[in-house]
């Protein structure tokens, strides 16, 4: 784990040690979780097309659009669970949706 | 000073809320609910406690919202009986799996069809296996008891689980009985001023509760609540020894009467224990050995100690005022002789199904019940799986 956490829960976690009734200690710890694994559909991105205006990142509910210097760069597919908000909204046509292979 | 008072079982436990004075009282205010809501409202509307009141539209939200004030660090309580009891069905089991002490007042009511409101046990012994603890009581002195350790034993540090007080309907719920109340100082150092909770909604760390459980985690969540389960036995004894204490009242697992040299004994629960002592002391007078147990926690199942209590019996007779319709027995049957099994063998054990939907149970059928059981020692034979008090 990157991040300091008050309990960390891994599939290693015995009973003896994990929380009762899986009470969520820390804020945010999603990201402990690849809860992208059940995805049906992908995001695809075509950079050319792109005007880098970030919108997807706004929509994103699993904030799964990775941005450097103020440009998307890709997707956190550990977290993305494909559910095609960034396609629709995109007005450039740079982002297609399309079946995981 | 502890006060003698003449109160029905409701209203004993309705008055043991007041003294409580708990954070939310979440009920469904007509029926298949009880009148302790209905009483505890007016103490809020009094004034006289500050308890926020929730009247919700059904059972199942009435545990919700308990739930949702427990899982915000409250000290809750709620009451019913019978068919509400069976609408909370859903609820009970997220409130003991999400950890949430709470106390539940059940008035032991059938559950319909045939439509029926009396006494019977179908409706607690139907949430057995919820994760509740479940306490019993003989009568309204029994109730008000267990309803104050109840908040002790739920709260504790090692348990963190739902507490159910039950008592008989109407029997109990509706008959005026003497009973000794404690002082409201006494209750308020007892069970203390507030639930301290171990994680809450509310405070200053944040926390989310109730999460997505899929099979990596799920299981280990049910054996840490096993493992609480099973340390409500050592909490529930010595709460009730801080109780003895403070009262002189003396609680257990069950209540043995005349067991100790008994040859032929019942076990059952709740308001009959009385009628049945009865006929145990009338036998005695003849000569007969012969005794009871009266089951007053039944989760967790004081199994080894049962078997133990019974170890020396030659016939038991297992009284179940609810059928399982398995075709073999009911459930304080089948948990008892699980228990006595390897630990009390080679004992006659007949299971009667009585009482049913509020039928009278008379000193004649307990005459018979030992009847059957001597005649059984005597001839050895005998059927497992009896009713008794039904027109054949």
């Amino acid at each position: 784990m990157n991040k300091e956490r008050k309990v960390n829960i891994t599939n290693e976690t015995t009973w003896r040690e994990t929380t009762p009734g899986g009470v969520i200690l820390d804020a945010g710890n999603a990201e402990d979780f690849k809860t992208g694994d059940w995805r049906a559909m992908r995001p695809v991105w075509y950079e050319d097309k792109c005007k880098h205006c970030l919108l997807c990142w706004v929509v994103c509910p699993d904030n799964s659009i990775k941005v450097e210097n103020g440009k998307l760069v890709g997707f956190d597919f550990d977290h993305c669970k494909g559910c095609g908000v960034c396609t629709k909204q995109c007005k450039f046509g740079a982002l297609d949706f399309v079946p995981e292979e | 000073m502890a006060k003698r008072v003449s109160l029905s079982g409701n209203e004993a436990v309705a008055f043991g809320m007041k003294q409580i004075n708990p954070d939310v009282v979440a009920a469904f205010p007509i029926t298949p609910s009880t009148e302790v809501p209905q009483y505890f409202s007016q103490f809020v509307a009094n004034g006289e406690v500050t308890t926020e009141f929730v009247p919700v539209e059904s059972e199942h939200s009435a545990m919700s919202a308990c739930i949702g004030a427990a899982a915000a660090g409250g000290r809750v309580m709620t009451a019913t009986a019978s068919a509400g009891l069976a609408l909370m069905w859903e609820m009970l089991y997220v409130g003991a799996s999400m950890r949430l002490p709470m106390v539940l007042a059940v008035t032991n009511r059938a559950l319909s069809g045939p439509i029926n409101i009396h006494n019977d046990h179908s409706d607690s012994m139907g949430a057995r296996d919820s994760g509740w603890i479940q306490l019993y009581g003989e009568n309204a002195q029994e109730a008000y008891d267990n309803l104050m350790q109840a908040v002790r034993i739920g709260e504790h540090p090692d348990v963190q689980l739902p507490v159910m007080v039950c008592y008989d309907g109407f029997i109990t719920s509706h008959a005026v009985e003497n009973l000794e109340m404690l002082d409201d100082a006494d209750v308020k150092a007892f069970v203390g001023e507030e639930r301290k909770a171990p994680f809450a909604l509310i405070g200053q760390d944040p926390v989310s509760m109730g999460p997505l459980d899929l099979p990596n985690h799920y299981f280990e969540h049910k054996r840490q609540q096993a493992e609480a389960m099973k340390n409500a036995k050592k909490v529930i004894l010595e709460v009730a020894a801080e109780y003895e204490k403070l009262t002189g009242r003396k609680y257990g697992f069950f209540e043995e009467y005349k067991m100790e040299d008994a040859e032929a004994a019942l076990v059952l629960i709740n308001s009959s224990a009385g009628t049945a002592k009865t006929v145990v002391d009338a036998l005695r007078a003849q000569g007969k050995k012969v005794g009871l147990i009266k089951v007053r926690v039944f989760r967790p199942f004081p199994a080894e100690e049962i078997a133990e209590a019974l170890k020396n019996v030659k016939a038991v007779a297992i009284m179940d005022k609810v059928d399982g319709f398995n075709a073999a027995g009911g459930p304080l049957f089948n948990e008892v002789v699980s228990a006595m099994y390897g630990k009390a063998d080679g004992k006659i054990v007949q299971n009667y199904i009585y009482g049913l939907g509020g039928r009278d149970v008379t000193t004649y059928n307990f005459e018979e019940v030992f009847s059957n059981l001597f005649n059984a020692i005597e001839t050895g034979k005998y059927e497992v799986y009896n009713y008794i008090g039904v027109r054949e």
